[in-house]
C-alpha cells in the first residue's frame, strides 16, 4: 500500500482534501439544495437556501485494524509479484463501521478476485453477488459495482468496489472466476446498465427483454400516478413534498 | 367416433376428431419474429427434441417460475430457468420512502420468511446508525425467537409442499397444520400471520404479550407432534426414497462455485452458518448445533432442514427461558432520536394505541407531540456510508447491502436474496436427469419466488 497522496489524481473530481478532521480524504457524492424532496413545491420553510454536501467515508489510513491489514498485505504481494502491482489495481481502502472495502480500477478487477480467491491466505472462496449503486454527481464515476466476498476458510467478509463513467460503461465479468455472479451481474445489467464484458449471457433478468431504460438508476422516475381519495389528490411519493 | 359433436357442426371438447369435422373451422398458426426458422431448424434436425415450458402458471413450481425445459425422450437436456414475473420493484420504492417504513415493504419480499428480511433490514440500519451495541438484550431475544419460529414455519412449508408434489397430500396436511401452530405464535407477538413488519430499527415494535412464553412451549410441543407424524410418513417411505435418493446431486464445489448456501450446502457436509461464523443478534450465546449430511441429494438437503426444526425449536426454547428473566425490560434502543414513539396496547377491536402515550402528547406536552410527529412523518437521518449485512435466512445466507446519503430515505438497498442465488443451480441439478426428477429438485432448493424477483 502506497501514501494516498499517489492516488489523489486519480480519483479526479470526487476527492477534496479537507482541512481537518478524521477523513484527510473526502468523497462527496452528491450536493443538495434545500430541505425538502422535489424542488419547485413551494418551499417556504426559510430552509430553500441550504445547501448540504453529502460525503461518503473516504480512504482509510493504515492501521486498518483486525485481519484487514494482514489481507491488504497479502493482495498487496500477489499483486506486485504476478500482477499489475497494487497502486495500479487498488485505488484506495476503505474501513468503515468495521468492514473493509476495497476500490478496484475495473480493467484488473477479475485479476484482484482470482488473486482474492485462489490465494491460500486470502481464500474468499464465496462470492454472495453483485449489486449497483448509482450517484450521479460523482462525475466520470456515476456508476459503482459492489461485490461482497467471503471466506469461509477464515471466516472474513469484504467487499469490492468498482467505479466506471456512465459514458463508458463496461466492467469485465467476474464469471469465470465467480461462476454465481452470472445471475447477480444480469441484475445489476438490468437495473444499472453496467455492460459486464465476458459475461456468457448478458440479457435482463427482472424486466422484460424489450424494456426501456434501467429502473434503479437515479435519473429514471419511479412512474408512481396520482391518487385521488375523497375529493383530493395525493401525488406519487417522488412528487410528493418530503424531506430528504 | 364424433359422435358427440353437437348437431350445429362446432368442434366439441369430449369428442375425438376427424378431418372432416374441421371444415370450416379456423385454423391459427403461430408465425412472426424468428417463429418460422425455428420450425424449419426442428423439421431439419428431425430429432425427437421437445422444449416444453413448465410455468410461469405450474403447481410444482412454487409461483411464478418458468422453467424452460428441453427434452429428449424422458431426459432433460437443458434446463433453464425464467424469472421476473413477480418483479415488483421493492427496492426502488425503499429509496422513496423513509427507513422505517423499508421494514414494511422488505418483509413483503420473501412471503414464507418475511422476519428474515426485516431482522437483515434493521442490523443493517443499525450499524449504519451505529446502534448496534445498544439495541436492548430483550430486543434481540425477541428478535432471535420469531426469526427461528420463522424458520421452522418456512420448513415446514418446503415439507408439506414437496411432499404435495409427489403426490402425497397427507404430508402437505401435516405440515400445514403444524405451520399453522407457528403461525398462530407469530400472531399473537406480532399481530398478523405474515408481513409482520414487527422488527424495527432499533429493537422490535412492541413487547410480547405477558403469556407468550406458555403459549410458545405449548405450541412447540404440538409442533413435535406433528413432526413425528410427518418423520413417519416419509422417513421410510419407498416412493420418497425412489424420488429423493441420488437425485439432484450437488457437490461441495458446486456450492461454493454457485454461491449456494443454507441446506444446500450444509447437505454436502460443509457446517457453514452464518449464525455461528458471523454470529448476529447474540446468537453465539445460544446452544444449538448445525446439521449436516454428507449425500448431497434432494433426500439430504430435506433431511438437513428437518434436523434443522428441531435445532430451530431447541433455540425457541431458550429463548423463552431468557424472556422469562427479562420480563419488563425495554425492546427499542433509549435514543427518543430512533425509537418508534410509542409502544401500541391492542384493544378489544383488535386495533388500537397506547392510551397512555395518546395521554402524553395530547394533555401534557406540546414537545411529546412534537417530537412523535417529525419522527413519524420525517423519520430520522442515518450518517452517510454503506454497510453489508448477511444472516442465514431459512434458504441460505442472505445480504442486505444498504447505502445512506445522510437523508431520511435509504439512497440504496439490495437484497441478496438467497432464493435468487440458489435457483442457479436449476441446470446443474436438473440436466441429464429424468423429467420428474426437475420437480422434485426445484422443490429441493425450495425458492420463493417473492423473494427471487423482490
Amino acid at each position: 500500500m502506497t501514501t494516498s497522496e499517489d492516488k489523489t489524481p486519480a480519483r479526479g473530481q470526487a476527492v477534496v482534501r479537507a482541512e481537518a478532521g478524521e477523513h484527510p480524504l473526502l468523497e462527496i457524492v452528491d450536493i443538495r439544495h434545500g430541505m425538502f424532496g422535489p424542488s419547485g413545491t413551494g418551499d417556504t420553510s426559510g430552509y430553500g437556501g441550504l445547501v448540504t454536501t453529502v460525503v461518503l467515508p473516504g480512504p482509510s489510513e493504515r492501521p486498518y485494524g483486525g485481519w484487514f491489514d494482514e489481507v491488504v498485505d497479502v493482495l498487496a504481494e500477489v499483486m506486485d509479484e504476478d500482477g499489475p502491482g497494487f497502486a495500479q489495481a487498488v485505488e484506495y481502502v476503505v474501513v468503515d463501521r468495521g468492514e473493509l472495502t476495497l476500490h478496484v480500477a475495473a480493467e484488473h478487477l477479475v485479476t484482484v478476485c482470482q488473486a482474492l480467491r485462489d490465494d491460500p491466505d486470502l481464500r474468499f472462496e464465496l462470492s454472495l453477488g453483485v449489486s449497483g449503486v448509482h450517484y450521479p454527481a460523482d462525475e466520470h464515476r456515476e456508476l459503482h459495482a459492489v461485490y461482497h466476498l467471503v471466506s469461509v476458510t477464515h471466516g472474513r467478509q469484504l467487499r469490492l468496489e468498482v467505479a466506471v463513467d456512465d459514458a463508458d460503461r463496461h466492467i469485465p465479468s467476474t464469471t469465470s472466476v465467480y461462476p454465481t455472479n452470472d445471475w447477480h451481474e444480469r441484475e445489476t445489467f438490468d437495473f444499472f446498465g453496467i455492460v459486464f464484458d465476458g459475461h456468457p449471457g448478458l440479457s435482463r433478468i427482472h424486466m422484460p427483454d424489450d424494456w426501456a431504460g434501467h429502473p434503479q438508476r437515479k435519473d429514471y422516475p419511479l412512474n408512481g400516478i396520482p391518487v385521488e381519495f375523497k375529493g383530493a389528490t395525493v401525488p406519487p411519493p417522488d412528487e410528493r413534498r418530503a424531506y430528504r | 367416433m364424433s359422435t358427440q359433436t353437437p348437431p350445429t357442426g362446432t368442434p366439441h371438447s369430449t369428442g375425438a376428431l376427424h378431418d372432416d369435422d374441421l371444415a370450416g373451422v379456423p385454423v391459427f398458426d403461430s408465425v412472426g419474429d424468428d417463429w418460422s426458422d425455428i420450425a424449419a431448424e426442428a423439421a431439419r434436425l428431425g430429432e425427437e427434441r421437445i422444449v416444453v415450458n413448465m410455468g410461469p402458471q405450474h403447481p410444482s413450481t412454487h409461483g411464478v417460475l418458468r422453467l424452460m425445459l428441453e427434452i429428449d425422450g424422458e431426459t432433460v437436456t437443458e434446463a433453464r430457468a425464467g424469472i421476473g414475473y413477480l418483479h415488483t420493484g421493492i427496492e426502488k420504492t425503499m429509496e422513496y420512502r423513509t427507513w422505517a417504513q423499508g421494514v414494511t415493504l422488505c418483509t413483503r419480499m420473501d412471503y414464507l420468511a418475511p422476519l428474515f428480511q426485516e431482522g437483515a433490514y434493521c442490523l443493517a440500519v443499525e450499524k449504519l446508525l451505529g446502534v448496534t451495541d445498544d439495541v436492548p438484550e430483550r430486543a434481540s431475544v425477541v428478535r432471535v425467537l420469531v426469526m427461528e419460529l420463522n424458520r421452522i414455519s418456512s420448513h415446514l412449508v418446503f415439507l408439506g409442499t414437496g411432499g404435495n408434489e409427489m403426490g402425497a397430500t397427507t404430508v402437505m396436511m401435516l405440515g400445514f397444520q403444524a405451520r399453522e401452530d407457528v403461525l398462530e405464535i407469530l400472531e399473537m407477538i406480532t399481530g398478523l400471520r405474515m408481513n409482520h413488519g414487527y422488527i424495527r430499527p432499533g429493537g422490535v415494535s412492541q413487547d410480547v404479550p405477558p403469556d407468550t412464553t406458555a403459549f410458545v412451549r405449548k405450541k412447540m410441543k404440538s409442533v413435535r407432534g406433528y413432526l413425528r407424524g410427518l418423520e413417519d410418513l416419509v422417513l421410510a417411505n419407498p416412493i420418497v426414497h425412489l424420488r429423493m435418493k441420488e437425485t439432484g446431486y450437488l457437490s461441495t464445489a458446486a456450492c461454493m462455485a454457485l454461491g449456494l448456501t443454507g441446506p444446500l450446502l450444509r447437505a454436502t457436509g460443509l457446517p457453514y452458518d452464518v449464525r455461528k461464523t458471523e454470529p448476529y443478534c447474540g446468537y453465539e450465546t445460544y446452544d444449538f448445533d448445525i446439521p449436516t449430511a454428507t449425500e448431497a441429494d434432494n433426500y439430504a438437503r430435506m433431511i438437513v432442514r428437518l434436523e434443522e426444526i428441531y435445532q430451530s425449536i431447541r433455540i425457541v426454547e431458550q429463548t423463552c427461558d431468557r424472556l422469562d428473566a427479562t420480563t419488563g425490560a425495554p425492546v427499542m434502543v433509549a435514543d427518543k432520536k430512533i425509537a418508534w414513539p410509542a409502544q401500541i396496547s391492542v384493544a378489544g377491536d383488535g386495533q388500537g394505541q397506547s392510551p397512555a402515550h395518546v395521554k402524553q402528547i395530547l394533555g401534557t406536552s406540546m414537545e411529546a407531540l412534537i417530537h412523535h410527529f417529525k419522527l413519524v412523518t420525517e423519520g430520522f437521518r442515518v450518517p452517510p456510508g454503506q454497510v453489508w449485512q448477511s444472516i442465514e435466512h431459512a434458504r441460505g445466507t442472505m445480504g442486505v447491502h444498504l447505502v445512506s446519503d445522510g437523508g431520511t430515505h435509504p439512497y440504496r438497498a439490495h437484497f441478496r436474496d438467497p432464493s435468487f442465488n440458489n435457483l442457479q443451480a436449476t441446470s446443474v441439478m436438473c440436466e441429464g436427469g429424468q423429467v420428474a426428477d426437475v420437480v422434485v429438485s426445484i422443490a429441493s432448493i425450495d425458492p420463493v419466488l417473492g423473494g427471487v424477483d423482490r
